[in-house]
C-alpha cells in the first residue's frame, strides 16, 4: 500500500476504472488523519471510517457500504464500461478545523490473480507449476473479456463517426434548401411589394 | 522431491521481499479546472521506477506533470502534454511526489490515467533456492506469462487510445449538431428579417418615386 494522495475530510475522491463486464475489482486502501498539535499523520485513528461507493457507467450503485479506517472491498462488474469507486470519510467532528486533511492510501487490482498468496500454499514441484498455468489461465481470460469489450467500444464508435457524417450530409442539404426557398422567397415578395408601390 | 519442503520458507520470503520492492499502481481520476492533483510514494534507493500518464477526455486533452524527489529537485517537469512516460532511478530514499495540474484551463475539466511502476517484476519461480535448473515446462510458464503481461500492457493502451478518439469523436458529433441547427436558425432569421427591414425603408411616405436596385 504505498501510493498515496492527499484529500480534504469531507471531500470525496473519485477513480474511474474502466472494465469489461464480469470483472473483479479488489482495493486495498488505509487512510490517517492530520493530528493538528503533532503535526503529523497519525497511524491510526479510531472512529475514522470511509464510505466506498461504486457506481456503474449506467449510475447505479453497485456497492455503498462504510469500512474502517484501513479496509479491502471488492465487487464484480456485470456492465462494461466505466465505473466510478468513490471515497468519502465519515468524519464529522473536524469540519470546522481548516487545514485538516487526510492521507489515503490506495491500491486497486483489476481482473487480477493472487501469485503472492498462491505461491504461499505451493508444496510441491506439480502444484507450483498446476497454480502458474491456473494464474496464466485466468490472465487470458481477462485479456479475452477486454477484448471483446474492445470490440463493443469499437462499434460505439463506428456509429458515432457515421452518425455524424450524416448529421454534416443531412444539415448541408437542409441549409441549401433553406437558402434556395428562402431566396425565391425574397425575390418575390419584394417584386410583390415594389408593384404594390408602384416604383416597378 | 524431498528438497522442496526446506526452500519452501526460504523462497516465501524472498518472494515477500521481492513484493515489496515491486508496486504498480494505475489510477484514472477526474481532474477538474484549476485543480492540481498530487500523488505520492515511498521509493528505496537505485529502484527504477516509470511513470507513464496519458490525458483521456477532456478540451485540448493536455495536462501539466511534475515529478520531484524527496528533497524536492524536479526531475520531470512538462507543461500541456498530452502523453509521456518518463523513467528514472531513485537516486535516494524518501516520498517521492508527482503531480498533475489543471491550472491552465478554465472550464473544462481532464480525465487523466497514469501507471507508476515500482522496481521489475519478480521472477515467477523464485531462483535463489533451487537446485535444478528450470523444467521445460516452468520455462514455457515463464515466457508464456511474459508474453501475457505485455499483451496487457498494449491492451491498455489501445484502450486508452481508443477512449480518446471516441471522445473526440462525440465531441465532434455534439459540435456539429448544434452548429448546423444554430446555423440553419441564423439563416432562416437574417432572411426574413432582410426583407422585412426593406420593405419597412419603402413604407414611410417621405419618399415616393426612390429608384430601386443598380
Amino acid at each position: 500500500l504505498a501510493l498515496y494522495f492527499h484529500s480534504g475530510e469531507r471531500e470525496e475522491k473519485c477513480i474511474i476504472e474502466d472494465v469489461p463486464s464480469d470483472t473483479l475489482v479488489i482495493g486495498n486502501y488505509k487512510v490517517q488523519r492530520w493530528d493538528m498539535h503533532r503535526q503529523e499523520f497519525l497511524e491510526s485513528a479510531p472512529g475514522l471510517g470511509m464510505f466506498v461507493t461504486v457506481t456503474t457507467p449506467d449510475a447505479e450503485v453497485l456497492l455503498s457500504k462504510l469500512y474502517g479506517p484501513q479496509g479491502t472491498f471488492s465487487f464484480t462488474s456485470y456492465l462494461s464500461g466505466e465505473h466510478a469507486i468513490c471515497l468519502q470519510s465519515n468524519s464529522t467532528r473536524f469540519v470546522a478545523f481548516a487545514g485538516s486533511k487526510l492521507r489515503i492510501h490506495l491500491d486497486i487490482r483489476v481482473g487480477e490473480h493472487f501469485l503472492d498468496e498462491s505461491i504461499v500454499k505451493a508444496k510441491d514441484k506439480v502444484n507450483d507449476v498446476k497454480i502458474k498455468l491456473e494464474h496464466l489461465i485466468e490472465q487470458i481470460h481477462h485479456i479475452s473479456r477486454e477484448q471483446n469489450y474492445g470490440r463493443e467500444r469499437e462499434e460505439k464508435f463506428r456509429k458515432t463517426s457515421e452518425e455524424t457524417n450524416s448529421n454534416i450530409l443531412w444539415w448541408a442539404v437542409v441549409q441549401t434548401l433553406i437558402l434556395i426557398s428562402i431566396g425565391i422567397w425574397q425575390i418575390k415578395s419584394l417584386r410583390d411589394f415594389f408593384i404594390s408601390k408602384k416604383l416597378v | 522431491m524431498p528438497l522442496r519442503g526446506c526452500p519452501a520458507a526460504g523462497s516465501l520470503l524472498v518472494l515477500l521481499l521481492a513484493a515489496c520492492a515491486t508496486r504498480a499502481a494505475e489510477i484514472t481520476f477526474e481532474l477538474p479546472d484549476n485543480a492540481k492533483q498530487c500523488f505520492y510514494e515511498e521509493i528505496a534507493q537505485g529502484t527504477k521506477c516509470t511513470l507513464e500518464f496519458q490525458v483521456i477526455t477532456g478540451g485540448h486533452y493536455d495536462v501539466d506533470c511534475r515529478l520531484e524527489d524527496p528533497d524536492g529537485t524536479v526531475l520531470y517537469k512538462e507543461m500541456k502534454k498530452q502523453y509521456d512516460s518518463f523513467t528514472f532511478t531513485a537516486s535516494r530514499n524518501g516520498t517521492y511526489k508527482f503531480c498533475f495540474s489543471n491550472e491552465f484551463s478554465t472550464f473544462t475539466h481532464k480525465t487523466v490515467y497514469f501507471d507508476f511502476q515500482v522496481g521489475e517484476d519478480p521472477p515467477l519461480f523464485p531462483s535463489e533456492n533451487r537446485v535444478t535448473a528450470l523444467t521445460q515446462m516452468e520455462s514455457a510458464c515463464v515466457s508464456i506469462h511474459e508474453a501475457l503481461k505485455s499483451v496487457i500492457d498494449y491492451q491498455t493502451h489501445f484502450r486508452l487510445r481508443e477512449a480518446q478518439g471516441r471522445s473526440r469523436a462525440e465531441d465532434l458529433n455534439t459540435r456539429v449538431a448544434y452548429w448546423s441547427i444554430g446555423e440553419a436558425i441564423i439563416l432562416l432569421v437574417v432572411s426574413i428579417g432582410q426583407v422585412f427591414l426593406l420593405k419597412s425603408f419603402f413604407s414611410d411616405k417621405r419618399t415616393t418615386a426612390t429608384r430601386v436596385g443598380s
